[in-house]
């Protein structure tokens, strides 16, 4: 029955159950609460931060709201394995982008959904080089974690045990690890609610848009924003590839879009004219992605037809690289407003000139590793970005951080923020795990905060 | 498109055939089928735009002349109709509806000043040379408003044109593309490995008869 209304238009998780996602029209149980009813936390968002510290904050008996923009989705009934029929699990309303590298939006750092990214990402989950928390004293560049590389790396182990994720019996980098619990894969997603705290888990354009949106009589410049830091130090990583023709028949999209990876760049610091690291990975992009990535090289009419028809030989690889923190990398309020006549962002982004070290770098590594491969016709995508992160960072100080080392703001003691926009430093991995293993550990400490009496 | 280089390497074969077997399940089909249902006359376009935006669509998507088009133009129209935007815009276009209006007006300006007719009524030849100035960033009448020629032909022309196209599974069966994945999934992952729902490749310089051979293989994919 309401399984055919439109998640769009229509709250799903209503009258005391939710969809059960792992059940063709399946449902289950959901605590409500009435809207004069106070709660211990209202979370906003319910990503890979939010629906996260939402679950280990449930469990742990506090009474939880969670907000999200975007639908409940019914994945078995719901979705197709479609390029164009994705496009509704992305954040779709306008946001202008300028600066001297315009990011591009959408598929690669921005979801939409119950789940947030978690409903449309890549699966792919690594963790940060344990150096990486103390990047500025150990690294040199960047700044400090104002975590200890230990502790996320229990917490790293509790998210990798419930998200049940594959790899190999021995990860060839960094300090040893627990096994994963699976095996490696063959190669190749209310308004007014009281609440004692409210947890802002947005993400690092909407996150930083709430908190500005929000500015009234006691915080003019904004939420949480005393050191003046709420939407700048925005983070992407940078996502430029090689690519090239083989004689055999590849079919890269087949099976998960990064069967392989490497993270040797991340750990090895020798041979580097720059800061940080990159992850390099295959890739299998879609009809739709492939011509897109052929267009960004000038191709259109029979020139495009001519290269699509090897669509099938196609084989690539593809960086997540560390990008530096930088403040006029930064979300501001444009004048334009949305649909609900809220100001819209501006997300302003260059590169510097250590992300174009290191982008070089990548290349030209990468370019002698698929000609090792027997790859021909090599070319290189240079104008990708993925991810976001940064615009609320942590740290141990409040001029220069806009949060502590559990997502608590600084100014205001009920309003904590868990995603993707606390980190200081992104790393050259993808960004997902670090978030949940982040939730997993603002949960931890408000639970141990909450039995001393000091939330 | 008929040399050897740009015929398809997939004679013979069609997603579409898959349709109604257990490649397919019923929300592949709801939507696929929404997709070929594109109403083919224009509801945002008024006839001038129209004429424009269906000149431009044949200059810049080729496409077989062996089976029928794509209709690229009804599928533009549909999104705008739709106002379908892509939850981003770089600072120095407009929004989407504006950027598409304010673009075909400017290249029927641009040809009228070149060549006294509209986009439409150019040779397919001199619509050739007007995209790729438009390319080049050399387009610059007073019709564009201050929009970067260059950067509507990369950002909306390109990014719209061929996101609609390839998203068709006309343009799948073309290059060889399996068509949606789920329910039935991958199992052989190797190269030169094909599972018996993905298309059979003829190599570039096959024969006719080869051509044959692999046809007749591609109407057993299912």
């Amino acid at each position: 029955m309401r399984v055919s209304a439109d998640a769009m238009k229509v709250p799903r998780g209503a009258d005391g159950h939710a969809p059960d996602v792992f059940r063709k029209g399946g449902w289950v149980p959901m605590r409500e609460h009435d809207l004069d009813q106070e709660v211990d936390f209202l979370i906003v968002g319910t990503g890979a931060g939010g629906a996260t510290l939402a679950c280990r904050l449930a469990e742990q008996g506090f009474s939880v709201v969670a907000l999200d923009a975007g639908a409940w989705w019914r994945p078995l009934e719901e979705f197709a394995s479609d390029e164009a029929h994705q496009q509704q699990l992305y954040w779709n309303d306008e946001r202008i982008c300028d600066g001297d590298n315009p990011l591009k939006m959408g598929s690669n750092n921005s979801g939409k959904a119950v789940g947030g990214s978690t409903v449309h990402f890549a699966m792919v989950s690594l963790r940060f080089r344990p150096e990486w928390f103390k990047c500025r004293s150990m690294l040199g560049y960047g700044a400090d974690w104002p975590v200890d590389w230990r502790e996320m790396w229990h917490y790293y182990d509790e998210v990798e045990q419930a998200l049940s994720i594959a790899g190999p019996v021995n990860y060839p980098w960094g300090p040893p690890r627990k096994r994963y619990p699976y095996r490696s894969h063959e190669l190749n997603a209310a308004a007014l609610v009281l609440a004692r705290n409210v947890v802002v888990a947005g993400y690092a354009i909407e996150t930083p848009r709430l908190l500005l949106i929000s500015a009234n009589q006691r915080f003019p410049d904004g939420l949480a924003n005393s050191s003046g830091l709420v939407g700048k130090n925005l983070m992407v990583q940078s996502n430029q590839a090689v690519w090239g023709v083989l004689d055999e028949e590849v079919r890269s999209y087949k099976g998960p879009p990064s069967l392989s990876i490497s993270e040797h760049w991340n750990y090895q610091d020798k041979d580097k004219d720059f800061f940080g690291g990159y992850a390099y990975m295959s890739q299998g992009p879609l009809p739709a992605g492939w011509a897109s990535a052929l267009n960004g090289r000038g191709l259109w009419g029979v020139n495009l037809s001519r290269e699509m028809q090897k669509y099938n030989h196609q084989a690539g690889l593809k960086i997540v690289g560390e990008t530096l923190p930088q403040e006029r990398n930064r979300v501001t309020l444009a004048d334009e407003k949305d649909q609900y006549g809220l100001p819209i962002t501006r997300i302003t982004y260059s590169f510097c000139d250590n992300d174009k070290k290191l982008i070089a770098h990548s290349l030209n590594f990468m370019e002698q590793a698929l000609e090792a491969a027997g790859g021909k016709e090599i070319w290189r995508e240079q104008d990708d970005t993925c991810h976001l992160n940064g615009t609320a960072r942590m740290g141990d100080d409040p001029k220069t951080s806009v949060v502590n080392a559990d997502g608590r703001s600084w100014d205001i003691p009920n309003l904590w923020i868990c995603d993707g926009s606390v980190f200081p430093t992104v790393g050259g991995v993808n960004p997902s795990l670090t978030i949940q293993a982040l939730a997993c550990r603002t949960a931890h400490r408000i639970g141990v905060l909450a039995s001393r009496g000091e939330l | 498109m008929s040399d050897q280089a740009t015929r398809t390497r997939y004679p013979g074969y069609d997603v579409l055939a898959k349709r109604d077997t257990p490649s397919w399940d019923p929300i592949t089909r709801k939507v696929v089928d929404e997709r070929l249902a594109t109403p083919l006359q224009p509801r945002f376009f008024d006839q001038v735009q129209w004429a424009a935006a269906a000149t431009l669509c044949k200059c810049v998507v080729d496409q077989p002349a062996d089976r029928a088009s794509v209709p690229v133009a009804a599928m533009l129209d549909a999104r705008l109709f739709e106002n379908q935007g892509d939850g981003w815009r770089d600072a120095r276009l407009p929004p989407l509806r504006e950027a598409w209006r304010t673009g075909l007006a400017a290249l029927d300006a641009e040809s009228r000043t070149a060549h006294g007719v509209v986009l439409a009524q150019l040779t397919l030849d001199q619509q050739i040379a007007l995209v790729t100035a438009m390319q080049r960033g050399e387009l610059h009448d007073a019709a564009w408003q201050n929009m970067p020629c260059d950067l509507f032909f990369s950002e909306r022309v390109l990014h719209d044109l061929y996101g609609a196209y390839y998203s068709h599974p006309a343009a799948w069966s073309e290059i060889g593309f399996g068509g949606p994945a789920n329910p039935r999934g991958y199992v052989r992952l190797y190269k030169n490995q094909r599972d018996p729902w993905e298309a059979v490749e003829a190599a570039p310089d096959s024969t006719a008869q080869e051509r044959d051979q692999v046809s007749e293989e591609n109407a057993r994919v299912r």
